[in-house]
């Protein structure tokens, strides 16, 4: 992992992408079973139809786990000092994610030089399903 | 429609332990590739104390003690019409395997919008571990379709 500092980063500068394997059913039930978040409508076709869903979808969760990896590829896991998003849209099976990070602000609090980074998460069928954001304290 | 008694109300504590296979399957689940997070001795080699729970791994012990369902249930929602609409972390400190994690949950608001075919509801957690830091904050929307 690259040595990253506050001082030699720029607004507009990106995060090496993150691309994922293809989320399957067996990525859903793997996810189910790991994250402890049973709900059938992630595994269950059946019970997805039931609800009114065309078919089982991700974990928002599963993905916002991609959004971690994109970060921890970046920064070692203690420089994050907050994680979030937004679900934006439901993400169907069978679909391969994109995670995209870009500085977006550079400040320093609490005598921390912290580095603000807009996250997305888009989906192979070319839809933004996560808009997320991390905060990161670097190194001068 | 969601009854509104609820904002402000606490769910009961509850404690989970932090274990290595479940580190690692998560790992798994979540296609890690960074050892740190599935290997005990490389992640000691990194400095950590033992295998690290990556950065949305707190909300998974939430669900532990059979609470995956309990908040829908005293809600009164059915969990197929349940979608995440935003998740928040902030970090204090990290998470470590051997960790026991204790889980505070307030139900911090509850509205609706389009004339109630959508309700949300936000959830807050407070997580601490063994020796009593905080660890993480969390903050959840969760989106009720009623549509």
């Amino acid at each position: 992992m690259m040595a990253l500092t506050f001082d030699a980063l720029s607004v507009g500068d990106t995060l090496p992408d993150l691309v994922t394997d293809k989320i399957t059913r067996t990525t859903l039930a793997l996810y189910c079973g790991a994250s402890g978040d049973h709900n059938p409508i992630h595994v269950d076709i059946d019970f997805a139809r039931a609800h009114g869903m065309e078919d089982v979808f991700a974990h928002g969760m599963l993905n916002m786990a991609y959004l971690g990896r994109l970060v921890t590829n970046w920064v070692p896991q203690s420089a994050i000092r907050s994680l979030s998003t937004r679900f934006t849209a439901i993400t169907p099976v069978n679909t391969v994610m994109t995670c995209t990070g870009t500085v977006a602000a550079k400040r320093v609090e609490g005598g921390e030089k912290l580095v603000e980074l807009d996250l997305v998460a888009t989906a192979s069928d070319g839809e933004v399903k996560l808009k997320g954001s991390a905060t990161v304290a670097l190194p001068e | 429609m969601i009854d509104q008694q609820y904002i402000g109300h606490r769910m009961p504590p509850h404690s989970a332990v932090v274990e290595h296979g479940r580190l690692k399957f998560f790992a798994k689940a979540t296609g890690q590739t960074d050892p740190v997070y599935w290997d005990s001795e490389a992640a000691k080699a990194a400095g950590h104390a033992d295998l690290l729970a990556p950065p949305t791994f707190a909300i998974v012990l939430a669900l532990e003690n059979d609470r995956s369902f309990a908040l829908f249930d005293l809600l009164g929602v059915e969990i197929g019409r349940v979608l995440h609409g935003s998740q928040d972390f902030q970090y204090f400190a990290p998470i470590v395997a051997g960790d026991t994690l204790t889980y505070q949950d307030r139900i911090d608001n509850i509205f609706a919008k389009k004339g109630g075919a959508l309700e949300f509801v936000i959830r807050k957690t407070e997580v601490t571990n063994q020796r009593g830091e905080k660890v993480v904050e969390m903050a959840s929307t969760i989106v009720v379709r009623n549509g």
